[in-house]
């Protein structure tokens, strides 16, 4: 700004003139200061977007001038977020608007030593070309005679961090196309929250929301760095603690987290199952549950078969198979009541066989007859008398000698959960992937959803699981799969055995009762979404045209299958598996061996550059010129750049709008799957080959925009809602048929554009509404903010207290009201009870909150649906140098999946020689300031500086006990790899006492990579392919490793020093191996 | 006089806050004369809106550092260097021309006992009787201070007084002579090196001209920093460590809200659960120009005397 010359503005006269007769303020502010506007309101406009970081999906302003967005706030308006930002959505203007963001297509031919520039439509068009040839080679009709029809040679992975319209189309057209093998972070994040709330309630999301948890009068935070990994939703925590509540922090770290709880709870990296068993076992024998609620909603009454063996002293209930190193779960059923999972494993050969095998249809499980009930609890075969059995012995001395925590401690966690559960008060849970991350990840969600059934703080508020998800659209896309085991809205994907048509499909693996017992009108509408006019009652609606599976094709088993050689071609969405994946060098042995690799994201992540400066490249064991791998690298398009919605952590769709135009080639994924897709088809138009008509008949027509064609997001997203034969848009599931007349992308997201209008894009204040947030975008289902809120009310429809009201019966008006949309039929009275053979909502009684079950009950024991039992055991993690002292003679879960790989040994049991080599347990967690792999925060400078280096922090003891100094470097070995961390030594870090032991744990963060701005070695380098066998989530929240002083080897050394490690250890093929 | 070890008074009288004229402070004549209770007005500024500042409230830091970028993102202030301190969680170090939101990390041993600390850990040797922990996180930021000796020494008028009581180094005016450096009692003030000028917090200035919160209080996801009328956030901060002693966190008190303190009280407070020392803040900060009147009194004087002198002198030739 030109300061304006005249002399009678100079500062001396002014000062003379004015006030200021001293200069120190007003006379000597400068023209330049005046003149400076903030640029938030210089700005041409303000735009809602929602933060790309983590699931909180804390809503943004953008502020744009001349179309570039130049500052992106909160927008104080969000219930959930209520303006506030964590550093990373802070730093978003510079992650998106920044200079490290690729620009430009990047092409690697085979066996180059660098990359190459390559237009974009050249390189759309090769990609089309080799998608059509590696497809038809890899395709597959049949597989051990049955027929699966699907293409093994092509992978995708990724999309937690895309819209769901992206997720949508990527899961629409591979799956078209025969895919399979479809997955993204939601697998290695959160897929044993699916399996674990999934069973035990109905849904497999969170129950709640955040916001609240400033209702909760105990708030525990188990298995979650939230203030670190969620800092926005904290809020509700410092909330809820202003109000008078507890919050107990319970974690292997001492965390920023555990610094704001009242009580912080130090226990055993991979133990929280015999924690929570003990916390279950004082609630079962001082019978300190909340009997009426336990009665009415839980299946505390159901009487189990007679089959069930619960676990004795061989570590393993009924129905193991050694040789299948997995369980037959038919012997866990109720007595003469077969019943399906809402949720896990649903279309397998157990239900499968029971329920649809013996050629029944679907009044199948009508005939086996209804579960049989003791409402006083003393049957010895009823649930509540096998839990009290089965967790008689997690007492508090066991948890002291497994867990080491003190008894004294124990005691105050038991107390305070007690007295802040009942008709007067509630307690909440709080999870992230400290939990579900184990080789028995699913059953430690099952342990806390069993608790809170038992204290009755389910549905009610202030109470629930809730689950923190870490990725902005993570929940979305487990909603809207890009999963290989799920098709939209939790239908799974049907598995290549027995059943062929529709019919049997539905009969095998729905209940047929509650909500899933119209799981044909979900599925059907679904592909007509899909197959549009093709799909006919004629043709079974094309179901024949979904590709089959065969087992497991999680992201662990596509990496065996790239190294196999089965698949060829991999494409990458905006995930980092060379950094966040366990096992990262099996990782990128995996991709070294495609014929074609596909990058999308912003910057070139480890992912997308192993072949020329990944750690096998720097020892020599990979040489750059020998790998044929053609890599493409595709920038992407920003949140700011695209719209769409996410769904955050509350289930909670947010459409966020547009702000500018992403520049040079950079696009979104929509804009890629869509003109892939495109491309594709017109590569196969004409062809009369059956294999391709899934794809020619596909919907594909979306109207698209502006000179990159960009396809409207807005139309997905109504074709995700769903429309009638009219084409008008559907407000609700319940309004969808299974003949044909309906069409919906994801049953469950239907409702999302209801009366035509984008329901996602709504955004009325806080202020103007109450703290559900019911009018702020869209939950799922049906706009319910708190699942199961029907279990706020009492069996007769009263609030269980006036403190504790959600939800009740208006018996005058005739329906469900409250606070929050009723999680229940809005007419059906409390008193409905079902008329004899009923079936879908109809069996529903209007008693029983839990709608999606087949007993519409919770489940504190589950008859189906987990994979390694009906009630969650301790079991020590893959790589433990702690023996299993409550089953000694099953020291791991029987039933984890494990793969046998040079590259992937595991470590001797604790009993073996060489034991000792491996004698520290490590946990990993996240920091404020990154996130997951890096790949938005470590090329982002005001981040990268906040934690620059990759560091593992120990106590003071067992740095004195190894010799490690205080900020110098540590080499921490496993029998998968080796790193170095810079040396925190902290207090945080405390020595535990385990069964008479002292044992040493370490923390640490694994966001680093070797690229970007902020350096350092990965952590998963360390860490292996061990699974849980429900959801096939890796373990990474407890191994053990050998730490030392000192940096690690450079060069061929590096493996040298690892193959050292493991000829000490003695490790063979079959260490670890045992079921 | 000094804000530490005065837990009792701090949770009882707040004569400053009930009305009437506060005790005079300490601080250099120009400063009681001019900026005492009204800094703004005393700077030539009429109608002046009420004096804005911070309170931060350390006992909800979650140390997320979301004040730090979101103050970096705002006015666009370089990043600082990658370098991993080894300093619990901080690789910022303190406050300077690149940092004007610094959040510091303090792993604590403590005896076990009260309502701190949250978490028994194993004796370490040489730590007997201190088996307690605690992990405290503060944001640290320029104090905006009653009586502001940078302000007092800067020779160009680059620093000034706002209308909303801050203090505000204007860019286009600073040559860089560094004077307000060792002035300042916080050690705030800093050289940009590359640049030559000095840079601090502006309370975002330019925000608050459009009724516009500062960045880092609006990004706080705790309200850990709180940002309004300074009377308004001093009530409030009481009120709050009432509350807090009522809850058994007997060390909590606060820092430079008094304005009989060395400075004058500061526009930007805090509340801390230890010493400010702990913090590493000053736990007596004095207005450096505190006796610059007396000086100039003196200097005053000896030039008066001299002057006399040499008036003496001649007058005494002639005759």
């Amino acid at each position: 700004m030109a300061r304006k010359a005249s002399p009678a503005n100079w500062p001396l006269l002014r000062q003379l003139r004015g006030k200021d007769r001293l200069g120190r303020g007003a006379a000597v502010r400068s023209q330049a200061t005046q003149a400076n506007r903030p640029r938030t309101v210089e700005s041409d406009r303000v735009v809602k977007s929602v933060c790309p970081y983590c699931a909180v999906g804390c809503a943004q302003n953008l502020y744009v001038k001349d179309d570039k967005v130049v500052q992106i706030e909160g927008d104080p308006d969000a219930p959930h977020s209520r303006g506030r930002l964590c550093p990373k959505g802070s730093a978003t203007l510079q992650l998106t608007t920044g200079d490290a963001r690729e620009q430009h297509v990047l092409y690697r031919r085979p066996y180059a030593r660098d990359w190459e520039r390559l237009d974009l439509d050249t390189a759309m068009d090769m990609v089309t070309d080799k998608f059509v040839r590696t497809r038809e080679a890899g395709w597959e009709w049949e597989s051990e005679g049955k027929r699966t029809r699907r293409c093994m040679s092509i992978a995708a992975l990724g999309g937690a961090t895309l819209d769901n319209e992206e997720n949508y189309l990527i899961k629409k057209f591979l799956t078209a196309a025969g895919i399979v093998q479809i997955e993204n972070q939601a697998r290695v994040c959160h897929s044993s929250t699916v399996v674990g709330l999934g069973t035990s309630f109905g849904r497999g999301a969170s129950s709640t929301l955040p916001g609240d948890l400033q209702n909760s009068d105990l708030i525990v935070l188990e298995g979650s760095n939230m203030a670190e990994a969620h800092p926005v939703a904290y809020q509700w925590v410092m909330e809820a603690k202003a109000r008078g509540a507890t919050v107990i922090h319970v974690d292997p770290h001492y965390s920023r987290t555990s610094a704001l709880a009242d009580i912080f709870v130090p226990l055993r990296a991979g133990t929280d199952i015999a924690f929570l068993g003990g916390v279950i076992n004082h609630v079962l024998s001082t019978e300190s549950d909340f009997r009426e609620y336990v009665v009415a909603y839980t299946n505390a009454p159901t009487i189990v078969g007679e089959e069930f063996e619960d676990v004795g002293v061989d570590g393993l209930f009924s129905g193991y198979d050694e040789e299948k190193r997995g369980y037959d779960p038919s012997s866990w059923q109720y007595e003469d009541a077969f019943v399906a999972a809402a949720a896990g494993q649903r279309d397998q050969e157990g239900n499968v066989e029971a329920l649809a095998g013996e050629g029944q249809d679907r009044d199948g499980e009508a005939a086996r007859g209804q579960p049989k009930l003791d409402p006083t609890l003393q049957h010895p075969r009823c649930v509540w008398q096998i839990l009290k059995r089965h967790y008689a012995q997690y007492t508090p001395e066991t948890v002291e000698r497994v867990c080491g925590v003190p008894q004294d401690v124990f005691a105050e966690v038991c107390r305070l959960f007690v007295e802040n559960s009942g008709r007067e008060r509630t307690a909440a849970f709080v999870h992230g992937v400290g939990w579900t991350q184990h080789t028995i990840g699913s059953q430690y969600i099952r342990a806390a959803s069993i608790l809170q059934l038992l204290l009755g703080n389910m549905g009610r508020p202030g109470g629930g699981v809730m689950a923190m998800r870490g990725h902005a659209s993570i929940q979305g896309s487990s909603d809207i799969p890009t999963l290989f085991d799920t098709l939209p809205g939790y239908i799974p994907m049907p598995h290549a055995h027995g059943h062929e048509d529709l019919d049997k499909f539905i009969a095998g693996t729905a209940a047929r009762r509650g909500f899933w017992g119209d799981m044909r009108n979900y599925t059907v509408s679904l592909l007509k979404a899909w197959w549009g006019a093709a799909a006919s009652e004629e043709n079974d609606y094309c179901f024949d045209y979904l590709p089959r599976l065969t087992g497991s094709h999680s992201t662990y088993d596509t990496v065996m299958e790239q190294i196999k050689g089965t698949v060829k071609g991999y494409f990458l969405f905006g995930e980092n598996p060379a950094v966040g994946s366990a096992n990262t060098r099996m990782q990128r042995l995996g991709m070294s061996k495609l014929d074609w690799l596909v990058v999308r994201d912003f910057s070139l992540i480890e992912s997308a550059t192993w072949w020329k400066d990944g750690p096998e490249i720097e020892s020599g064991e990979m040489l750059t010129e020998e790998i044929a791998t053609e890599v493409f690298f595709f920038p992407a398009a920003a949140h700011i750049e695209k719209e769409g919605t996410f769904t955050n952590t509350q289930r909670m769709l947010q459409w966020h709008h547009k702000g500018q135009d992403p520049v040079e080639e950079q696009r979104s994924d929509l804009w890629f799957m869509y003109h892939l897709g495109k491309r594709v088809r017109e590569r196969l138009a004409g062809s009369q080959d059956e294999r391709d008509r899934p794809v020619l008949e596909l919907t594909w027509e979306h109207p698209t925009e502006g000179e990159h064609e960009e396809p409207s997001a807005d139309t997905v997203l109504a074709e995700v809602n769903g429309w009638n034969a009219d084409g008008e848009m559907l407000s609700t599931y319940t309004e969808l048929k299974d003949d044909g007349s309906t069409s919906c992308g994801c049953w469950i997201y239907c409702g999302c554009y209801a009366d035509g209008v984008n329901q996602t894009a709504r955004r009325k204040p806080a202020r103007e509404q109450n703290w559900t947030g019911g009018e702020w975008a869209w939950a799922w289902p049906a706009n319910r903010r708190i699942l199961y809120n029907r279990a706020s009310a009492d069996p007769e429809g009263r609030p269980w207290s006036e403190r504790k009201a959600l939800v009740w019966w208006d018996s005058e008006k005739g329906e469900w009201t409250g606070h929050d949309t009723p999680d229940f039929e809005a007419d059906k009275p409390p008193g409905y009870r079902p008329p004899p053979g009923a079936s879908g909502p109809a069996a529903i009684a209007g008693d029983t909150p839990f709608i999606m079950q087949a007993d519409q009950r919770g489940w504190l024991y589950a008859p189906a649906g987990v994979a390694d039992g009906p009630m969650p055991t301790h079991y020590e993690p893959q790589d433990s140098p702690v023996a299993n002292s409550i089953y000694p003679a099953r020291q791991r879960n029987p039933a984890r999946e494990v793969y046998e790989h040079e590259n992937n040994r595991y470590h001797p049991d604790p009993d073996e020689p060489g034991a000792d080599v491996f004698d520290v347990v490590v946990t990993t967690y996240r920091l404020t300031e990154h996130f997951t792999a890096g790949g938005m925060t470590r090329w982002t400078p005001y981040l990268a500086e906040l934690q620059p280096e990759f560091f593992c922090e120990v106590s003071p003891e067992l740095a004195a006990e190894r010799g490690l100094e205080h900020a110098g470097w540590a080499t921490l070995v496993s029998a998968r790899g080796c790193v170095e961390a810079r040396v925190m030594v902290t207090d945080r870090m405390t020595p535990l006492q385990i069964e008479g032991r002292t044992l040493h744990q370490i923390g640490m963060p694994y966001h680093w990579g070797a690229n970007g701005y902020a350096k350092g070695d990965s952590m998963n380098e360390l860490s292996s392919m061990a699974l849980d066998p429900s959801s096939h989530i890796q373990e990474v929240k407890a191994l053990s490793v050998a730490i030392r002083p000192g940096r690690r080897p450079r060069g061929a050394a590096r493996q040298e020093l690892v193959r050292e490690y493991r000829e000490r250890a003695g490790i063979t093929a079959q260490t670890g191996m045992r079921p | 006089m000094s804000t530490t070890g005065e837990r009792p008074e701090l949770s009882g009288e707040r004569p400053e806050l009930s009305g009437g004229p506060p005790p005079a402070p300490e601080g250099g004549l120009l400063n009681i004369l001019l900026e005492h209770g009204d800094p703004a007005g005393a700077s030539g500024w009429q109608e002046h809106p009420p004096r804005m500042g911070f309170f931060t409230d350390t006992s909800v830091c979650i140390g997320c550092k979301a004040c730090e970028v979101a103050c970096k993102e705002w006015n666009e202030v370089p990043e600082d260097g990658l370098d991993w301190t080894g300093h619990s969680h901080d690789n910022t170090g303190g406050l300077g021309a690149d940092t004007w939101r610094h959040v510091a990390f303090i792993e604590q041993r403590v005896p076990v006992g009260g309502h701190q600390p949250n978490f028994q850990r194993a004796p370490a040797a040489g730590e007997e009787g201190k088996d307690g922990f605690r992990w405290l996180m503060s944001s640290d930021v320029c104090k905006h201070c009653t009586h502001a000796a940078c302000l007092d020494v800067c020779p160009t008028g680059a620093i000034f007084r706002t209308e909303f009581g801050t203090v505000v180094v204007q860019q286009d005016i600073c040559n860089g002579c560094g004077y307000c450096v060792p002035a300042c009692p916080y050690g705030v003030l800093d050289k940009r090196e590359e640049d030559g000028r000095i840079f601090k917090c502006t309370l975002c200035y330019d925000r608050l001209g459009v009724g516009q919160e500062p960045a880092c209080a609006k990004a706080c996801p705790t309200d850990s920093i709180q940002f309004g009328p300074l009377e308004e956030l001093r009530e409030r901060a009481a009120g709050r460590v009432e509350r807090l002693h009522e809850a058994g966190v007997i060390e909590a008190r606060l820092y430079g809200e008094r304005p009989d303190d060395g400075v004058g009280g500061d526009g930007a407070f805090f509340l801390l659960l230890d010493e400010p020392e702990v913090y590493g803040l000053p736990p007596d900060p004095i207005v450096t120009t505190r006796d610059l009147p007396r000086m100039w009194r003196n200097v005053g004087i000896a030039a008066g005397a001299l002057l006399a002198g040499a008036i003496g002198s001649f007058a005494g030739a002639r005759r």
